[in-house]
């Protein structure tokens, strides 16, 4: 094995570790945490059935942002749809043989890393252009950003310019998936692009792209508003009836 | 007019967004609770030698049990969405007011004490040590926050900057940093009985007083019973309602609207408050034990009935929280539930919006209106911020916005609403909910009643409105004060029964 195969062999079993066991946590952490109060932003759905509607429509369309601000909308929209089809299309890379659907959406995938880095370079652009924006921007938002959209611009150039070694690639995480590692192909470009998605998938648990689980757990978007029909009480504060009753 | 010490905003057609201005409003500072009140409380009365310590100590303790709190310090990308929707910065351009900024001063300090990023590299994702100069900060900032939910409407992830605030003033309180005027209500509520701190004499008194100008004026002898027991309906109302104007009027519409039902009720001198400051302050324990005032005069009179009068967080608290703190509701399968719920009359929602009674009386064609009365006003409605966003009315979602509207257009003759996006569930507040209400932050108020003041302007030129219905006893207090700074009358200023009390036929 090269110093190259070991390196990334290493890396990525780790960001997946990082990942996955980070995230696990967080869920974890999150729901074990009580929510004492019914809080449901008002008006909301009084069944659970419409709390699940509510909650796909701000997953799937963003509805409160589309109500708040346009172009953050469209900005953000577009970069998380592109995300998610990029993301599918990359299905292809870890299984043999390649389902259908993968298939299917592959010229899709490709053509929405355009609209990926548009909307990023949209959010980035106001995180400068847009005083209150500015004024409440970290460092680590625009690494962030600088982040995907490095990202984004690699895999794009290895899709639309320098093509990489597919086949090498897909043989090399094939092997990670089965333990039976394979070379790492010896590509720059393939090699940032590897290394950037690394850092993303570890620093994913413990930074502000915990969002993504976070708006699951939102009690003002997870609540349904029917609190004089049902008693709604959590442990810590069930506790404090049983010393009144 | 009061003479302001500051710049009072002017009145234009839309409110545009402001350049951010540094520091605007960083000299705001509301008196500091003093040390009688805060031993009450049972908080430190100053910053000790571990005000640190502790401070820390009861973030995390909230961190573990509020899952709002825990999940809305991690998910917020500061993506910008809420940034111009509060009306304190719309008001004043100070970016501590963005709600986004707001959640900052807090988010920073989590970041440092409770993440790793923000142990081992503080200056990358904005994390910063917890000093007195902070404490100040949150102190100012927190206390120009009325936790009205506006920007948790707009918020991708639901994130409700209030859930922040009341954490930072429970944090705050725990350091040895209490607001003196809410914690001096909280003290008077749990010791007399109400808010305003008048004793059961002085109310009886005063509700004598009331009958008599209301049978000199109409004739009929219309009751106002204290602690009745057997009474069918226990009305708990806000303190302000017994001798405050406009308050007072929107009560004798509420005595008139039972007195044409024909049903027993009563008040409770025990329960002589629907306000509960303990919300605004984010303890728990204080909003249960002042809760837990109403299910004890409910079990004493023995009430089939609860019914909450005009007051906005009043009724966030009732329709949203009374069931999980006191028990008046339903559902509940433990000792401490269905005791209450034995007694309640199963066939009404528990508690109930006086303005669900009134509409389901005038739906039911109990209630008769004589709707030229009322033709000397124009009338538009200000929807109260914890009703729009924190509550609901009928069965339906958004009654809270339809309910309070049919009442009106069916008591009187002229109404228009506000542009549509300063209402419903886009409702500005008015400035002096959430525990700011003083004087001490007269300046916050009339800051933040700028974009209300706005819409309200727009429809006053364009339709000449002339009066400002309203459901909340803290948005009359508010108004009443700052109309006079915009130019308006204060008497432009009122209660929605109050317009019912002016239609409505008595026999």
């Amino acid at each position: 094995m090269t110093s190259l195969t070991f390196f990334y062999t290493g890396l990525l079993y780790f960001a997946t570790l990082v990942l996955f066991g980070g995230l696990a946590y967080r869920i974890y952490e999150y729901s074990r945490t009580p929510a004492p109060l019914k809080i449901p932003t008002t008006p909301a759905p009084t069944t659970n059935s419409g709390v699940v509607l509510r909650m796909a429509r701000e997953v799937a369309l963003f509805e409160s942002l589309f109500k708040s601000n346009k172009w953050i909308w469209l900005f953000g929209w577009l970069f998380h749809v592109g995300l998610a089809l990029v993301l599918l299309r990359h299905v292809r890379y870890f299984q043999e043989p390649v389902w259908f659907w993968v298939e299917f959406i592959q010229p899709f995938g490709k053509y929405a890393s355009f609209a990926m880095v548009a909307g990023l370079a949209g959010l980035w652009a106001r995180r400068f252009l847009v005083d209150r924006v500015r004024y409440i921007s970290t460092p680590s938002d625009h690494l962030i950003l600088a982040l995907l959209i490095g990202i984004g611009l690699s895999g794009m150039l290895m899709t639309f310019v320098a093509h990489t070694d597919i086949v090498a690639l897909k043989a090399f995480m094939l092997g990670l998936m089965t333990f039976d590692f394979q070379p790492m192909p010896a590509d720059a470009v393939l090699m940032a692009h590897l290394f950037l998605v690394a850092l993303l998938m570890i620093i994913f648990p413990i930074s502000k792209l915990l969002h993504a689980p976070g708006i699951f757990f939102s009690p003002t978007r997870n609540q349904a508003d029917n609190p004089r029909e049902t008693r709604h009480i959590a442990p810590w504060a069930a506790a404090l009836d049983r010393d009144k009753a | 007019m009061a003479a302001a010490e500051f710049e009072v905003p002017t009145l234009t057609e839309y409110v545009d967004v402001p350049k951010i201005k540094e520091g605007a409003m960083a000299h705001v500072k509301s008196f500091v609770s003093p040390q009688v009140t805060q031993e009450f409380m049972g908080y430190p009365w100053a910053l000790g030698e571990d005000w640190k310590e502790r401070a820390l100590f009861k973030m995390g303790d909230l961190l573990g049990k509020y899952r709002s709190l825990r999940v809305f310090m991690d998910a917020c990308v500061h993506c910008g969405a809420c940034t111009d929707k509060c009306h304190y910065f719309l008001g004043t351009a100070d970016p501590n007011n963005m709600p986004v900024a707001r959640q900052e001063l807090m988010r920073k300090v989590y970041r440092r004490y409770f993440t790793l990023p923000g142990k081992i590299a503080p200056w990358l994702v904005g994390a910063e040590d917890l000093t007195q100069e902070t404490l100040e900060k949150w102190y100012s900032y927190y206390h120009q926050c009325s936790e009205c939910r506006r920007c948790s409407v707009y918020c991708p992830y639901g994130i409700d900057t209030a859930e922040i605030t009341m954490a930072g003033r429970e944090i705050l309180n725990y350091a040895g940093m209490g607001q003196k005027y809410s914690n001096e209500i909280l003290v008077k509520v749990q010791k007399i009985g109400n808010n305003l701190g008048l004793p059961g004499p002085a109310l009886e008194d005063t509700l004598a007083g009331l009958e008599e100008d209301i049978e000199a004026d109409t004739g009929v002898p219309v009751k106002m019973p204290l602690d009745v027991e057997g009474a069918e309906i226990l009305l708990v109302t806000p303190s302000a309602d017994f001798f405050s104007e406009p308050h007072v009027e929107s009560l004798i519409g509420y005595a008139k609207v039972f007195h044409a039902a024909g049903v027993s009720w009563t008040l409770s001198s025990k329960a002589s408050e629907a306000g509960n400051f303990g919300l605004f302050n984010g303890s728990y324990e204080t909003m249960r034990t002042v809760a837990m005032r109403i299910r004890d005069a409910a079990l004493e009179l023995g009430c089939k009935r609860i019914i909450v009068g005009e007051c906005g967080h009043a009724w966030r608290v009732a329709y949203s929280f009374w069931n999980t703190l006191n028990g008046v509701g339903y559902g509940g399968d433990d000792p401490f539930a269905r005791k209450l719920q034995e007694q309640l009359d199963s066939r009404y929602p528990q508690p109930m919006h006086i303005c669900e009674y009134t509409w389901d009386l005038i739906q039911q064609g109990v209630l008769k209106f004589d709707k030229s009365a009322n033709d000397d006003r124009v009338i538009t409605f200000h929807d109260s911020c914890n009703v729009s966003r924190g509550s609901r009315m009928g069965t339906e979602p958004g009654g809270q916005f339809t309910i309070p509207r049919n009442i009106i257009r069916a008591v009187a003759n002229n109404f228009h609403d506000m542009d549509a996006d300063t209402i419903g569930e886009a409702t500005f507040c008015c400035g002096g909910g959430g525990g700011l209400l003083t004087d001490d932050l007269i300046e916050v108020r009339v800051k933040g009643a700028y974009p209300r003041m706005n819409a309200f302007n727009n429809v006053a030129k364009g339709r000449q409105v002339n009066f400002l219905a309203l459901i909340c006893a803290i948005c009359k207090a508010q108004f009443t004060k700052v109309f006079p700074y915009y130019g308006f009358d204060r008497n432009m200023v009122g209660g929605v029964h109050q317009l019912v009390s002016t239609a409505i036929k008595l026999d």
